[in-house]
């Protein structure tokens, strides 16, 4: 009623009507530009890309994707070898660092005491900030002969009957570019994944040991279940650092254009031809070398759109599990 | 753990001993504590004495004796912070999964010191089972996989048994009719009311002689605390039942016994006075009770 009274300049001064809110529109503005601007870049270079690789994607076709050779004095661009060694890579890197990276970060979070779990976290996040050359060069003079001399011949003997475990063990080779990516992706893996265990709601833990299970139950049931879609999570950032490595791999894959027999045959993958030809690329070559940036580029993105599904399908269909 | 004798551990017809004054000091002023209200005979669930629990330097609580009867509900009462939830989760050896926490005294569940060497803790909880403050379903399971999570550890595997013991737990918890139509979905897919409700049947579904509830309504609503408040009456026919509440209606209308609890001059948590809940409530013999129970208090 006393409004009633009021004049009319009175009750949007009351805060009745919408105020000028110059902040709000400004953020508003702001990131809805870098928004935009991330958009514009992503599609920009696939276009680029693609009218880049215009030359070769026509002369090629699509069966360059299974074709395994690769010429360029013949102009012979297949990118099927390419592919090959970056999937087996990038696969293995990410089973077996999210295995040994899961393992590690339930230590940490579960069994270690403070005064180790410390010390042993900072270690880890360290050697994420290792460059990769640092890595290669290590994989190279340190890894590599271990492979020859001790990890290779071991493996044969005790695991030949295992498909593809033969050959002749050697410094570089498809095995020695697994171990290291494995080793490269280990720290994200591990630090993700240790922080999304931490995270897991001391009710939940409390919860399960109130049934009657024991600790190793609690983290079986309650902990790695709630933590899941977080560690797939890392999983996949890991995968992605996997697949677009390309100095540590260049390194030590042994630079073989051919479908492996065996995994200590050299190899090559799509990140590494890239970095190896591309200065002394001209014409067609050039264009069949954009063309493998292209593919990776989709693969990422496959992987990615991979990931989103997978994840939405773990959680049910939820985005994040929001609990205490 | 073996139940090694079914009956207190002191003949009745002895006269306690207070052990409230062996505490000395600052316990002096507690020494109306009655740790026996129930009738002469009646079986006791569970036996506290001369319990104390720190959580690294901090002694919570101090000196609590009380006995607790057999299939009643008994309250526990007191101002926040005085160390009821750190006393009840003492019962089923939660207390220890805090860092650096430490126990004495001694606690017996049907005459068995649950603190003896070698008994596994995890063994303890499936005797004595325990309700959070807050609704804690496990998010990735169903309804089902909720009531029948605890049921392994037991070693029930068969399907067949599974899934009839999950229906009587949802039964006893008043949830059946609600959920029996959408076994399947997910636990948290329920009210806060009846995500309680899961976390009860949950916890009977192991069939546990005590069970400790903290708080159990307190994130609910009138309604929903009046279907729990109902589901504890019921339930104290089978159950032992242990509940912390801050609401003195709630001990009122639930509770057989109720035992008021109170920080003192050390800064832990002593017993001050237990006795039938009706008698706490209509004849407070400590003048701090009855500040307490009537809001005076403070
Ligand atoms: N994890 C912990 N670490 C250290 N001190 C704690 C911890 N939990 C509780 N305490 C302390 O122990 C004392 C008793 O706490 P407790 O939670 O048992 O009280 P309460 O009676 O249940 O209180 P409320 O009614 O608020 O739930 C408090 O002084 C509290 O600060
Ligand atoms: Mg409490």
């Amino acid at each position: 009623m006393a409004i009633d009274r009021l004049e009319h300049s009175q009750r949007s001064a009351l805060g009745l009507k919408n105020r000028l809110k110059p902040g709000d529109w400004l953020f508003t503005a702001v990131t809805g530009f870098a928004a935009i601007v991330v958009l514009a870049v992503v599609a920009g270079m696939f276009l680029e890309l693609t009218q880049q690789a215009w030359p070769a994607l026509r002369a090629g076709g699509i069966s360059v994707v299974w074709d395994t050779a690769w010429d360029p004095s013949h102009k012979v661009f297949g990118v099927g070898a390419f592919i090959l060694g970056t999937l087996i890579t990038s696969v293995f890197a990410l089973v077996f660092a999210t295995i040994v990276a899961v393992l590690v970060a339930l230590f940490l979070v579960e069994i270690a005491p403070g005064w180790v779990a410390r010390p042993v976290s900072y270690v880890v996040e360290l050697l994420a900030a290792i460059p990769s050359v640092v890595y290669g060069l290590w994989g190279i003079f340190v890894l590599g002969v271990f492979i020859r001399d001790h990890l290779g011949p071991a493996l044969i003997r005790y695991l030949g009957w295992v498909p593809f475990v033969d050959g002749t063990p050697l410094i570089t080779g498809l095995f020695s570019a697994c171990l290291i990516l494995t080793i490269m992706i280990l720290p994200t893996v591990m630090a993700v994944s240790r922080d999304v265990i931490a995270a897991v709601p001391r009710s939940q833990r409390e919860g399960i040991l109130a049934l009657g299970a024991t600790r190793w139950e609690m983290i079986r049931i309650a902990v790695l279940p709630y933590a899941r879609s977080g560690v797939l999570g890392a999983a996949i950032l890991g995968l992605a650092r996997a697949v677009g490595e390309t100095l540590a791999v260049t390194l030590v894959i042994g630079n073989s254009v051919q479908i492996p027999g065996n995994i200590f045959a050299p190899a090559y993958t799509m990140a590494s031809v890239i970095a190896n030809q591309f200065p002394e690329a001209t014409g067609l070559h050039r264009a069949a070398l954009i063309e493998v940036a292209l593919i990776l580029l989709a693969i990422t993105f496959v992987i990615n759109v991979v990931a989103r599904l997978l994840v939405w399908k773990v959680t049910g269909g939820q985005r994040a599990v929001v609990q205490e | 753990m073996t139940h090694l004798n079914l009956s207190p551990v002191r003949p009745s017809d002895e006269p306690l001993p207070d052990m409230l004054r062996e505490t000395g000091g600052a316990s002096a002023e507690f020494a109306h504590a009655a740790p026996r209200p129930m009738p002469e005979g009646t079986p006791i669930a569970l036996s506290a004495h001369n319990v104390g629990a720190w959580y690294g330097s901090k002694k919570a609580i101090s000196g609590i004796s009380m006995e607790i009867a057999k299939n009643a509900v008994t309250a526990l009462i007191g101002p926040s912070g005085c160390g009821k939830s750190t006393y009840i989760r003492c019962f089923n050896r939660m207390h220890e999964f805090a860092p650096h926490a430490r126990v004495e005294g001694t606690i017996l569940l049907e005459g068995a010191d649950v603190y003896a060497p070698g008994v596994d803790p995890a063994r303890v909880r499936q005797r004595v089972g325990m309700v959070f403050q807050k609704p804690n379903p496990f998010p990735t399971m169903s309804v089902v996989e909720n009531v029948a999570a605890g049921l392994r550890f037991m070693g029930v595997r068969n399907r067949a048994e599974i899934s009839d013991r999950v229906e009587e737990a949802l039964k006893l918890a008043a949830l059946w009719d609600e959920v029996k139509s959408d076994l399947k979905k997910p636990g948290i897919a329920l009210s806060g009311g009846q995500q309680q409700r899961l976390c009860i049947a949950r916890t009977i579904a192991v069939e546990p002689e005590v069970v400790l509830m903290d708080e159990p309504c307190s994130a609910l609503d009138p309604v929903a605390t009046l279907k729990i408040e109902d589901l504890m009456r019921g339930l104290a026919e089978r159950y032992t039942i242990i509940i912390v509440t801050h609401n003195m209606q709630q001990a009122a209308r639930v509770s057989d016994y109720t035992a008021f609890l109170l920080m003192a001059g050390d800064g832990a948590g002593h017993l001050v006075e237990y006795r039938s809940t009706a008698d706490i409530f209509t004849n407070p013999h400590d003048k701090r009770t009855e500040d307490y129970i009537t809001g005076r208090f403070g």
